[in-house]
């Protein structure tokens, strides 16, 4: 399955203390950074487009139909937590499953694709271990494995690897710039840390207060030098 | 510095080393005596013995589950509807009827459920005579269960909350069907809390004792903890109490071994779900049974509780006001209640204090050791309900001492020690996680004792400390158990008062007294809350 684009169009959510309002046009099969301070409103974004959080106004638009009121399932999306992307009471295995059947009936065939899905992340042999018993690396890596078979056009990406140390990082980045090779989803992936955007994102966004204060191809964001916001965010 | 962080260890290991000796010379006297005088006439186990036996057991197991089941529920139907009008009132109201006395839940259950009751005046006016009659079993199962089901359901609910966020966004993510998210997400939470809530309702209910006093009915419905009661304040037969004691003692300690830990807190954790976050709670179906659950239940939890408001409306409050025993009951309680909850809060303090110098010292080994056995010692009553250890004293003092002069202090520390668990319980997460925030600042800082307390623990913990202490104060104000065995014309408090009058047939007496100490208890759990607004829960910001 290829990607689909994501369409915001004026998304507005407001709840105590803060606001947002996102417009912003992610083509299919892109692979966008989105960066910004904390608080600024980057996973309200991508709970927008997940269906985790509801638009008070405006639309938004997945692979051009529009979803503004759908519930999450019914959304062509997966997103991978921070944290707690896991059952912890359900083995490896089980919890690749649920991304292909969300009642565990699964046919030997669907047994293959969970098999093949998490020996392609580096976890072969490990389907029959408890989430307490990998490394928070390895957790996200079943995330990971379980994006794949659930094969949305859309995967979203909410600081997965904030809590891994840099080589890891770089490892699972390129997982998931491989996932992204193979099936075309259209990515869009949180971090704090600008180099990933910088090095691995096609396209970066860059938020703050609630808005989209510069989009475009990385290295054209990165090298803008007329958004004193981004300067300040960047630092030096 | 040093010598100051010792200070708060040492105290520490004082409170254990207090409780321990209360219990254990309890215990040793109730062994001694079986050791030495009972062995003599061994002809003890009679039919009667196995028949109080045998229904101590038939009751608490029914009552555990009868108090599980609807638990389940109604936890499962609170937790999927996380926003109505009213939702923290009922948590707190769930909260509420252990802390209330078992004598006024009592009255309130006879006058909705007993033969002229409420419910029967319902259903005669529509046609049916029922001959229900809740004196037996009937009557202690509905009490048991008023009391049981809201602690389970609080504990159940507690395990529910801990459910992270992600798992729900992850279910609507997947497009889970309820029975997937029942089975894949509540059942093994909820399973991973049903042994420790079970067993705990199960040990209440063996060890119960105002409410097989009241609602049981002669020596067909008698519970183990009552017989001893009766053996020695109406048969004046030490040796069979000691003998019921040990039993007792021998079945709720072989219980806890069985049954492990108790886990689940007391206390509401907030959970803050965004929109749309469960996918099974929309459907117009499930939100009517959600809505059906919690209504009748809160129902059935007011409904006692207004009936004893509506029986003392016309109890003759200014012939009660004017009798001087009445006063005297007033006093003794208060007297009684305030001293007992100083002293849990004091003896709870102390092992919390040491236990967290403790754990930021250098001996990990010490510290596991203090721990376990400050959780065990909170939790003595449990094994040696407050008859049981009454007993052991008795047994004890009485060839020293005339047992009934010293009967304030013996009655006292039996309200202390039942009230440390949930002192406990309510303290110590508080103090923990105060502590693991503050334990390094302070000792960077070199802050301890006093001026610690003043300026870093109480402002941070005065809502559970305060909670605590109504609690515990409540609990002993409302305690029938102590004081039935150690009371005497000299020595009335006001749940003994209110017994002896229901037991004159002064039932408009008796109401009148239910209303005050519910107004009472009230007034201590509810003002108590208050202390805790504004709410600040440390630690709560870091998610």
């Amino acid at each position: 399955m290829s990607g689909a684009a994501v369409k915001l169009n004026s998304a507005r959510l407001r709840f105590e203390g803060f606001s947002a309002r996102f417009d912003l046009d992610l083509p299919a099969g892109s692979f966008t950074g989105i960066i910004g301070p904390s608080g600024s409103g980057k996973t309200t974004l991508l709970n927008l487009i997940a269906g985790f959080d509801a638009a008070q106004s405006g639309r938004i638009l997945i692979g051009g139909e529009d979803v503004t009121g759908a519930p999450p399932a019914a959304r062509p999306v997966t997103m991978v937590f921070q944290d707690h992307n896991l059952f912890s009471h359900l083995d490896v295995e089980t919890n690749v499953a649920l991304g292909v059947a969300a009642d565990l009936k699964l046919s030997d065939a669907q047994r293959e694709q969970v098999a093949s899905a998490l020996s392609r992340v580096g976890l072969d042999g490990f389907g029959h271990r408890l989430p307490g018993q990998l490394s928070g690396g390895e957790r996200q890596r079943v995330a990971i494995a379980r994006a794949s078979v659930r094969d949305r056009p859309v995967l979203l990406l909410d600081e997965p690897f904030a809590a891994l140390g840099p080589a890891l990082r770089a490892d699972m980045l390129g997982l998931v710039k491989g996932l992204h090779g193979q099936t075309g989803m259209t990515i869009a992936f949180v971090t704090h840390n600008p180099d990933d955007a910088r090095e691995a994102c096609d396209l970066t966004a860059f938020v703050h207060d609630g808005e989209i204060k510069a989009f475009g191809p990385s290295a054209t964001v990165f090298n803008a030098s007329g958004n004193s916001l981004l300067a300040d965010y960047l630092g030096g | 510095m040093r010598a100051r962080m010792a200070a708060a260890v040492w105290a520490g290991w004082a409170a254990l080393t207090g409780i321990v000796t209360a219990a254990g010379a309890a215990f040793l006297a109730l062994g001694l005596f079986a050791a030495t005088q009972v062995a003599e006439q061994p002809v003890l186990f009679d039919a009667y013995l196995w028949r109080v036996v045998r229904f101590t057991l038939l009751q608490a197991g029914l009552s555990t589950i009868l108090s599980i089941l609807p638990a389940i529920v109604l936890a499962r139907a609170l937790t999927r509807r996380q926003r109505f009008p009213g939702r923290t009132a009922l948590l707190r109201l769930l909260a509420l009827p252990l802390a209330l006395p078992a004598l006024v839940v009592v009255l309130g259950i006879v006058q909705v459920w007993g033969q002229s009751g409420w419910a029967n005046a319902v259903l005669k006016a529509a046609g049916f005579e029922t001959g229900f009659n809740i004196y037996g079993l009937t009557g202690i199962l509905i009490a048991h269960v008023f009391f049981n089901a809201s602690l389970a359901t609080r504990l159940l609910l507690s395990h529910l909350d801990r459910i992270p966020a992600e798992n729900w966004r992850l279910a609507s993510q997947l497009g889970m069907q309820p029975w997937s998210i029942f089975r894949l997400i509540e059942w093994p939470v909820l399973r991973a809390g049903l042994p420790g809530a079970a067993s705990l309702v199960f040990l209440l209910c063996i060890a119960s004792f105002t409410v097989v006093l009241t609602l049981g009915g002669g020596p067909k419905a008698t519970t183990i903890e009552v017989a001893i009661y009766q053996a020695l304040r109406f048969d004046f037969d030490p040796a069979r109490a000691v003998l019921l004691a040990l039993l007792q003692l021998s079945l709720c300690a072989g219980l806890i071994v069985l049954g492990g830990r108790f886990s689940g807190s007391m206390i509401a954790t907030k959970s803050v779900y965004g929109w749309n976050i469960r996918p099974d709670v929309s459907s117009l179906w499930g939100r009517l049974a959600d809505f059906a659950i919690i209504g009748v239940s809160a129902l059935l939890l007011l409904l006692p509780l207004t009936a004893v408001v509506a029986g003392a409306l016309s109890a003759p409050f200014a012939k009660l006001l004017g009798e001087p025993v009445f006063w005297r009951a007033v006093m003794t309680s208060v007297i009684i209640a305030s001293v007992a909850a100083i002293s849990c809060l004091v003896l709870t303090w102390c092992m919390l204090a040491g236990l967290r110098t403790l754990r930021s010292g250098q001996s990990r080994r010490v510290a596991t050791v203090f721990t376990n056995l400050s959780m065990a010692s909170a939790s003595l009553i449990l094994v040696l309900p407050p008859v049981v250890l009454g007993t052991g004293w008795f047994i004890l003092l009485r060839p020293v001492t005339d047992v009934f002069a010293v009967a304030p202090g013996l009655v006292i520390m039996i309200n202390t020690l039942m009230a440390l668990p949930f002192a406990m319980r309510i303290l110590q997460p508080a103090v923990t996680s105060a502590s693991d925030s503050h334990e390094r600042l302070c000792a960077s800082l070199g802050m301890s004792g006093w001026h610690r307390f003043r300026l870093i623990d109480w402002p941070v913990l005065r809502a559970p400390l305060g909670l605590a202490f109504a609690f515990a104060m409540a609990l002993s104000i409302g305690d029938l158990g102590a004081i039935a065995l150690f009371g005497s014309e000299d020595f009335t408090t006001l749940p003994l008062l209110m017994f002896q009058r229901m037991g004159s047939y002064r039932m408009d007496e008796a109401a009148g007294l239910a209303l005050l100490l519910l107004v009472f208890c009230l007034g201590l759990i509810y003002g108590a809350e208050g202390l805790a607004r504004p709410r600040q829960v440390p630690g709560e910001a870091v998610q």
